[in-house]
């Protein structure tokens, strides 16, 4: 992998206009990748998922080099119908389309940061190799008071022109005063066999609000890492909700860092999974200061020998007096070779906290199904209506009613 | 004259604090093979045992000390230890109580221990270690009118070596961890149990561990087996001098239960936990695993843990047979700069096998203190159920309460329940007991009882009583 990695490095770096600074900085998160590898379930944090055995098993041979020269054509069938929205599209990890058409120019900042380094950090070897190897990169500034109009979607879409690829994509947003986006991430894949590696960084500034939807719902034998970072400062909101579905693998982290009093963190996420899928959710909320809180809610279906991770950390630092922190995972396991696996934790060093945490794991209650064939269901529908319930519950949670309404339909959940 | 006074003062705080000045016998310090053979020597071991101990050694050396735990400590030096220290009185084992050397009675009964006849009447058989030995094992002929055998595990190796062979290193293999392994090569004694099948003990069996000598490693041995149908509860108590240095404890405890046995293994832990600014103190590295080998078989684990500098350990369950049960009752006490980082682990192998954890967690002071827990249901055990509860309590911003349970269910026909809470004690509580009266520090007592309630209740009488005071007496200072 070593020389492979070498050389598409040399090619990608061949296409940017980067200063000798850059290029070292690059090389040397190169050079730390190299030597760590992807991550694997000797580190804590990848115990439940070894990404180095998944991707050898399911991909093989990885290429790091992507032809971004020539321009791909946009699909519009992928584009989501009774819903007007701003649109970022990316296809094959290329971006082709950034489109804030309903709302007021002057309101919204997009900088090409291609040509400077903006390392970020995580404490795994992706993000050295996100550092390394994106190429093209764009900070998204949502100026003091805005509320954008409609909501931002970015699709993320692969077509079978690549193969056996690892595409690295890089976003940040900051969110000043007053500031308000509602982004809905939306994978579309028709490709096969690719590592997607998705770091988005987002800046919260006082009372701004952010809600964030991802939503890998189309089957894709693709493999996806993102990780959401998010800073939080005086009375910010922050909604992420996860429907975790379609891709092979997918493990979603978000970072939430509470930083500013009254500032609240909600993470929400559904698992409906099939075939031998592993999908996985990783959350870490740091309350950092006084009067924060947090809300995790995290459902799971799983049906053949699928498997599903959470792994959820409260962590409340000493100062963080009043801290509200609240973590529930629940799995329906449907079949016998299903599984599920948790790590709820919790790591408090103040006393004047409230937080929790409970998980729950097990078969459809045969008491409940029972009494649905009871009433004159069969058993399928008894099933579905109790799965539907089950579900509906993290749905109901989303705010924001015309995604809520969006998220239904897509999951077609019925109310 | 001032020494004297601070030295009751230092006792004031920690009651079990004296040391007994007793000659005693050493093994060479440091860790090798002469030193394993001096032990096994000592002990006039059969050939079967060293090469135990010696194929343990072997893989020891290859071994790396894990680093993984919350509590971090300053590295150990394995060869600046004792790896056996016995009073020389002891050398020729004394016949009766008789003989025993005076000095070793007066500890006992300064710890509260009876081992004299007289004070046998409340129905306890006691085996008590000191640092590296069994100096007594009480209703011993008794207990042999029913075939049950309590004794030294140094003389089970010699009288029943065929249950020894069987038993030792099943639960806990040679090749396990660190901790296990160094505990397989050079244990020195602790106690032994046999319970005939459809045998009910009719007393508490009891193990008293006491460290005295300085720069000893106490690396003790457990093993009971409860044969087919037989019921047996069994109690461990531990102290220890106060000393300056931290001093190392590495036990292995083997359970092993078959049909329809049951053992209930209980444990108050009151090692010596290091003075006001963390100065001393034991590591207590402790490996307990119980096997439910045989069908309708249960394991149930009790313990308080109040004294140590560092609390390391899990004892676990591994519920291999049909309709096992696996309980597990903790309280976990750190206060001043103790650490502890504590939990089990309930392995569901058979079918329809039932776990329960109740762990309740309370820091103060500068402490830190960790639930970590593995509950893991393998494909195989349908029909299987867990629940899980742990709960902290915080006293004060300087201390940490952490939970870290690991879940993991493989059958979808099995069930696992968990929950956590962490929270502090209310203010309205507090006012609610001084205006009834009570001081602060009995309020927060009397609180904190509450809160262990439903593990206290496991404990067998006489230790639930003196298990209250410890709670009590644990959390002395850490109001206001």
């Amino acid at each position: 992998m070593k020389e492979q990695l070498q050389k598409d490095f040399d090619n990608t770096i061949k296409n940017l206009n980067l200063s000798q600074k850059d290029i070292e900085i690059k090389k040397f998160s190169l050079d730390n990748f190299i030597n760590k590898g992807f991550p694997n379930r000797k580190e804590e944090d990848w115990k439940f998922s070894d990404l180095n055995q998944i991707i050898k098993k399911n991909i093989g041979e990885l290429s790091f080099y992507n032809d971004y020269t020539s321009t791909n054509k946009v699909d519009t069938s992928v584009y989501v119908d009774g819903l007007e929205h701003n649109k970022i599209v990316f296809i094959n990890g290329r971006i082709e389309k950034i489109d804030f058409d309903y709302e007021k120019k002057e309101q919204i900042e997009i900088i090409d940061q291609s040509e400077t380094v903006n390392k970020f950090y995580n404490n795994n070897s992706l993000s050295d190799l996100n550092n390394a190897l994106t190429n093209k990169s764009f900070k998204i500034v949502i100026k003091k008071g805005y509320q954008l109009l409609k909501p931002l979607i970015i699709y993320h879409t692969t077509n079978s022109k690549i193969w056996s690829k690892n595409i690295n994509l890089k976003l940040d947003f900051e969110l000043q005063e007053d500031s308000h986006l509602r982004l809905i991430d939306l994978f579309s894949d028709t490709s096969e066999k690719n590592f997607l590696n998705i770091f988005y960084n987002f800046n919260l500034k006082e009372n701004a609000i952010l809600k964030n939807y991802k939503v890998d719902k189309l089957e894709n034998k693709n493999i996806k890492y993102s990780f959401n970072n998010i800073e939080q400062y005086k009375n910010t909101v922050s909604e992420t909700f996860i429907l975790s579905s379609g891709s092979s693998f997918f493990k979603s982290e978000i970072n939430c860092n509470l930083k500013g009093e009254h500032s609240s963190a909600f993470v929400n996420g559904i698992f409906s999974l099939d075939n031998s899928k592993h999908h996985e959710i990783r959350t870490i909320v740091n309350h950092l200061t006084e009067n924060t809180k947090s809300y995790q809610l995290i459902k799971s279906v799983l049906e053949d020998s699928s498997k599903a991770v959470y792994q959820g950390k409260i962590f409340v630092s000493s100062d963080a007096q009043k801290t509200d922190g609240y973590q529930l995972s629940k799995a329906i396991l449907l079949n016998k070779d299903s599984e599920f696996n948790a790590k709820p934790e919790l790591e408090i060093y103040a006393d004047d906290v409230k937080c929790s945490h409970g998980s729950a794991s097990g078969s459809l209650n045969e008491d409940s199904i029972f009494y649905l064939m009871s009433r004159g269901l069969n058993y399928n529908q008894a099933r579905e209506l109790l799965i539907n319930g089950f579900l509906l519950d993290v749905v109901e949670k989303i705010t924001d009613s015309e995604i809520r309404n969006l998220i239904k339909n897509m999951i077609g959940i019925k109310e | 004259m001032e020494n004297r006074q601070k030295e009751i003062d230092k006792l004031k705080d920690y009651k079990y604090g004296f040391s007994t000045d007793i000659e005693n016998t050493k093994a060479p310090k440091g860790l090798n093979e002469d030193v394993i053979k001096f032990i096994s020597n000592i002990k006039k071991e059969p050939q079967w045992m060293l090469d135990f101990r010696l194929k343990a050694f072997e893989r020891f050396k290859q071994l790396k000390e894990p680093n993984w735990q919350k509590p971090k400590y300053p590295k150990i030096d394995y060869q600046d230890l004792y790896y056996y220290s016995a009073p020389k009185s002891m050398d020729d084992k004394p016949k009766s109580l008789d003989e025993l050397d005076p000095k070793l009675l007066e500890t006992y009964k300064k710890l509260g221990i009876p081992l004299q006849e007289q004070a046998r009447l409340n129905g306890i058989a006691v085996d008590a270690v000191f640092d590296s030995v069994s100096v007594a094992t009480t209703f011993r002929e008794e207990l042999i009118k029913q075939g049950i055998i309590f004794c030294p595990i140094s003389e089970a190796i010699q009288n029943h070596p065929e249950l020894v062979k069987k038993y030792l290193g099943s639960v806990i293999p040679l090749t396990d961890h660190f901790f296990a392994t160094l505990n397989s090569a050079v244990f020195t004694d602790g106690s032994f149990v046999y319970i005939p099948e459809g045998v009910r003990c009719p007393m508490e069996l009891s193990t008293y561990f006491r460290i005295n000598a300085s720069n000893t490693g106490q690396f003790e041995r457990t093993l009971i087996v409860a044969d087919k149908g037989s019921y047996v509860s069994y109690l461990e108590g531990c102290t220890a001098p106060m000393r300056d240095e931290n001093q190392l404890h590495a036990a292995n405890v083997e359970l092993v239960a078959l049909d329809d046995a049951e053992i209930k293994y209980s444990t108050v832990q009151n090692w010596y936990p290091g003075d006001k600014d963390g100065k001393g103190g034991i590591y207590n590295f402790v490996t307990k695993r119980g096997l439910c080998k045989g069908k309708n078989s249960k394991i149930s684990w009790t313990q308080v843990e109040t004294g140590s500098a560092i609390t390391w350990k899990y004892p676990s369950c591994i519920l291999k047979g049909d309709n096992s049960i696996g309980e597990f009752y903790s309280i976990a006490i750190t206060n001043n700069y103790q650490k502890a980082d504590t939990g089990t682990k309930m392995i569901h192998l058979g079918k329809n096998t039932k776990s329960k954890i109740i762990s309740k967690g309370i820091s103060a002071g500068f402490s830190d203190m960790t639930y970590r827990g593995l509950v893991d249901i393998s494909s195989k055990a349908s029909n299987s159920n867990n629940y899980t509860q742990c709960d902290s309590l915080l006293m004060g911003n300087k201390c940490g309460a952490h939970t870290v349970p690991y879940i993991k269910n493989k059958n979808s026909e099995s069930n696992i329940a968990h929950e956590a809470t962490t929270s502090k004690i209310s203010e309205e509580q507090l006012h609610y007991c001084q205006q009834r009266g009570l001081s602060a520090e009995e309020a927060v007592g009397l609180i904190v009882n509450g809160f262990c309630k439903e593990v206290l209740q496991q404990l067998p009488m006489e230790f639930a009583v003196e298990a209250q005071k410890l709670v009590g007496i644990s959390l002395e200072g850490s109001v206001g």
